[in-house]
């Protein structure tokens, strides 16, 4: 187009807005418009999720933390479910049921995660909100970053970090009281005597957020994430995600003064507002590509424009390359790879539920002597020891007592009445002796079962397979 | 996708050309990247100095006082003595315990008794499993001494409930302690071939219950000198060490030739072929300390033959027994 373009009335003037745009190679800070509109609002409401981050691990629970993983006690804390090192395969189910919901909707609705949920996404959303609130619009920040230094440059700057590294240390210090009591670490912090781990920890993830949400931003999305190098995998022609209608809005062109749209060019008017509120610097124009977190900023940036000009909206809009290349547009149902993962899921889940309706109070294993595997006592008897380990995953003290089931007829478990302490949240070691008539003793290795129960409530108990050893007949 | 074609922009190239068009910009390095460089190859002289690479006159003391940690300061052994610091402090209570206790105290208090077997087991296989065998399963003697039978125990096993000197916790303190001889005259001159050989069938059958099957041996047996140590009952006299012969236990080998051996040659008898018995002194030998053989009995005691001492039960042990009603609530750590 050689004519120049004349500003007039509201539409036109957006062009000013757009300076001069290039593929993004992180040489430049990307400053993004914020516009209001559907998905503008639909991602403060998912980013609140955060909330829970900063606030959950405060609630408090039979005078404990409700949600405490308490790493150096190995012992996570979950309401009243206490979880052992022993149920840490649920832990392990539970990241696949994680990854496989993330491979899911990303199947679906490609990165929903990395433009709703993402703590980056997040994160970089709240420090840019206070960025604009302090500096201005982006056309403002743009001329305060070129300008030269002065009291007002200073001022606005020196403040705008500080809100940022404050921000930062509550992200650190949030993290870090999921992993011990909450208001101790508040505590021990107020009366600087936080332990080298604690301050370690802190001090990585202030500084952590403060960088890869003030400065890196975008760029940890397009250089830095591993599931931005992987999501493309999971997506495919199927998969919904925010797409310019080529078909509709080409060829595009810029609209002539007095805002009329000419005839025979697309719906596209080349305003850029799309490429003005991207948060990754994308012009999604282009096609889908590794920078686009699908997080449908510039839906509504597009909705508003095509408002203004008296077009249908849509013409960016969430699609799915089979609906843009006129193919037949699949069900839902439809999708195999969907349903693989959705599969994992329900099997991860399962032994998710199978594990916390399992957990049990109590947890016995009992390791037989190896040298000697037996010994002939005095009377001629055959005595074995045994090494009994019970954890106790109950928040209660409990005393137990030892039985067996099977084995050797005439056979005495020695101090059998004798309760052993175990306390909550740990495991016991203690040794039996079962002792029995030599002439009982009918082969090398008899089948018997042991038993552990509580002595106020026998129902809570714990079995063991083992085996009682003898000479050979 | 988008078209990102990089053009030369006035970046001199190298000059070689390939493939008629590629050529070789020569860009340098992203200053961050140079930075990084130039800072690790300082971090080597740095480090260099301070692990120290070469043991400076200095021995790292002007980093010590920047005050970093541990710089200049570290040696393998140091961090040994470190380490093993945070085993002692952890011992430590316990340890201090033991030295006011007796072993029998220790033993009636659930958490030193603990504490002890599971600390013993170095000490025992240190200093008692060479003859004793590990967990004292006993050490099977072979060797040329014998001119009868290279067979039998070196040492009994710990782990019956046959104990020569008793099997109480203060007996076993005791023999550790003091140290014990076997003593059992050889009878080559003065019992037959013969005698020897009905004798030892007899205390064979003692062992299996059948003694009275065995007339010619019980007539020796009463009538030479072996009541005089073993008993009458022949069940052994145990302020003398002698064995009970009607257990189901052998000191040295329960087979006819075994018995026939030990009782021709004898035990520490001063034969050729004698039958060695001779726990150490612990005590004279100063390899032990004191609080070293109480864990010891300890030890020894709880693999599974210890007997008890009903008489005098110590106070600690009835304080020490939990009681189902006053669970004590443990602290949180
Ligand atoms: S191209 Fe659109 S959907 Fe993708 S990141 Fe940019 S604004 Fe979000
Ligand atoms: S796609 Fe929409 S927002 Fe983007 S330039 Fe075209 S009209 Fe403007």
């Amino acid at each position: 187009m050689s004519e120049p373009v004349k500003e007039v009335g509201s539409v036109t003037g957006i062009y000013s807005e757009h300076e001069e745009w290039s593929v993004n190679l992180g040489d430049k800070t990307i400053h993004a418009k914020r516009m209001p509109g559907r998905f503008r609002t639909l991602k403060y409401i998912t980013e609140s999720f955060w909330l829970i981050f900063f606030f959950g691990a405060y609630l408090r629970w039979n005078g404990k933390q409700a949600l405490l993983l308490d790493v150096n006690n190995r012992q996570f804390h979950i309401f009243n479910l206490t979880i052992l090192p022993q149920d840490i395969w649920m832990v392990s189910l539970l990241l696949l049921l994680l990854a496989m919901t993330l491979f899911a909707v990303t199947s679906v609705a490609s990165r929903v995660f990395c433009g709703f949920f993402c703590f980056q996404t997040a994160w970089v959303d709240l420090f840019t909100w206070i960025e604009e609130k302090i500096e201005g619009n982006p056309n403002k920040r743009h001329k305060l970053d070129a300008a030269p230094w002065n009291a007002d440059k200073i001022l606005r700057k020196v403040s705008k970090h500080l809100i940022w590294l404050a921000i930062a240390v509550f992200t650190g210090i949030s993290f870090t009281i999921w992993f011990e009591d909450a208001f101790v670490y508040w505590h021990d912090l107020m009366n600087f005597k936080l332990s080298m781990l604690e301050m370690t920890t802190l001090t990585a993830f202030t500084l952590g957020t403060y960088f890869l949400a003030g400065f890196m931003r975008e760029q940890a999305c397009l250089w830095l994430c591993p599931y931005a190098r992987i999501q493309a995998v999971m997506a495919d022609s199927q998969t919904i995600l925010p797409a310019y209608d080529v078909a509709r809005g080409e060829p595009r062109g810029k609209l002539r003064s007095g805002g009329k749209v000419v005839e025979q060019q697309g719906d596209c008017i080349d305003c850029f507002q799309c490429v003005q509120v991207c948060p990754t610097g994308v012009d999604i124009r282009d096609g889908q590509q590794l920078g686009c977190i699908t997080c449908g900023l510039c839906l509504d940036a597009c909705d508003s424009v095509m408002d203004k000009i008296g077009k249908p909206r849509g013409l960016i809009r969430y699609a799915s390359l089979d609906e843009l290349e006129g193919r037949p547009v699949k069900k839902l149902y439809q999708h195999p790879r969907t349903w693989v993962y959705v599969v994992i899921i329900l099997l991860s889940l399962g032994g998710i539920i199978y594990g916390l309706t399992h957990l049990g109070s109590m947890k016995l294993s009992v390791e037989p002597e190896r040298q000697p595997l037996f010994v002939r006592m005095s009377d001629g008897s055959i005595q074995n020891k045994y090494t009994f380990k019970v954890l106790n995953k109950t928040d209660k003290d409990l005393y137990v007592k030892v039985s067996a089931e099977g084995g050797v007829k005439g056979q005495l478990i020695v101090d059998a009445d004798k309760t052993q302490l175990v306390h909550h949240g740990k495991a016991a070691g203690f040794t039996v002796f079962v002792k029995a008539p030599a002439e009982n003793v009918m082969g090398e290795v008899t089948k018997m079962q042991f038993r552990v129960e509580n002595v106020e409530n026998p129902t809570m108990a714990a079995e063991y397979n083992s085996v009682f050893r003898g000479p050979k007949r | 996708m988008s078209d990102n074609h990089n053009s030369a922009g006035g970046v001199p190239t190298t000059g070689h050309v390939w493939d008629d068009d590629l050529a070789d910009f020569v860009n340098q390095p992203p200053k961050w990247w140079m930075l990084g460089l130039t800072a690790s190859a300082l971090w080597v002289v740095i480090y260099f100095i301070m692990y120290p690479a070469i043991p400076l006159a200095t021995n790292g003391t002007f980093f010590k006082g920047i005050g970093l940690p541990g710089t200049g300061q570290w040696t393998a052994i140091k961090e040994l003595a470190e380490d093993q610091k945070v085993l002692d402090d952890v011992r430590r209570p316990f340890e201090d315990k033991l030295k006011t206790m007796t072993p029998a105290a220790i033993l009636a208090d659930e958490e030193l008794s603990k504490y002890v077997e599971r600390s013993g087991k170095v000490l025992f296989s240190d200093n008692c499993g060479g003859c004793h065998g590990q967990n004292g399963v006993g050490t099977e003697q072979v060797g040329a001494k014998f001119a009868v039978r290279e067979q039998g125990l070196m040492a009994p096993r710990l782990n019956d409930d046959d104990w020569l000197y008793g099997g109480k916790i203060d007996d076993i303190h005791a023999t550790i302690t003091g140290g014990r001889q076997g003593m059992m005259t050889a009878h080559k001159d003065t019992l037959s071939a013969q005698q020897i050989d009905d004798v030892s069938k007899y205390v064979l059958a003692l062992s299996e219950g059948r003694g009275d099957s065995e007339a010619a041996g019980k007539k020796v047996f009463m009538e030479s000198d072996c009541t005089a140590c073993h008993g009458a009952d022949a069940k052994g006299i145990q302020a003398m060490g002698s064995a009970n012969l009607t257990d189901r236990v052998w000191r040295f080998d329960g087979s006819i030739e075994g018995i026939k051996q030990t009782i021709t040659y004898g035990v520490n008898s001063g034969d050729a072929n004698a039958r060695a018995a001779i726990m150490p002194n612990f005590t004279a030998s100063g390899k032990l300390s004191a609080v070293d053989m109480k864990k010891l009995a300890v030890y020894v005691y709880k693999f599974g033959g210890g007997q008890k001492d009903e008489a005098a039960a110590p106070v600690a042990a009835v304080e020490a027994a939990p009681a189902p009603e006053a669970a004590p609530a443990p602290e949180a750590k």
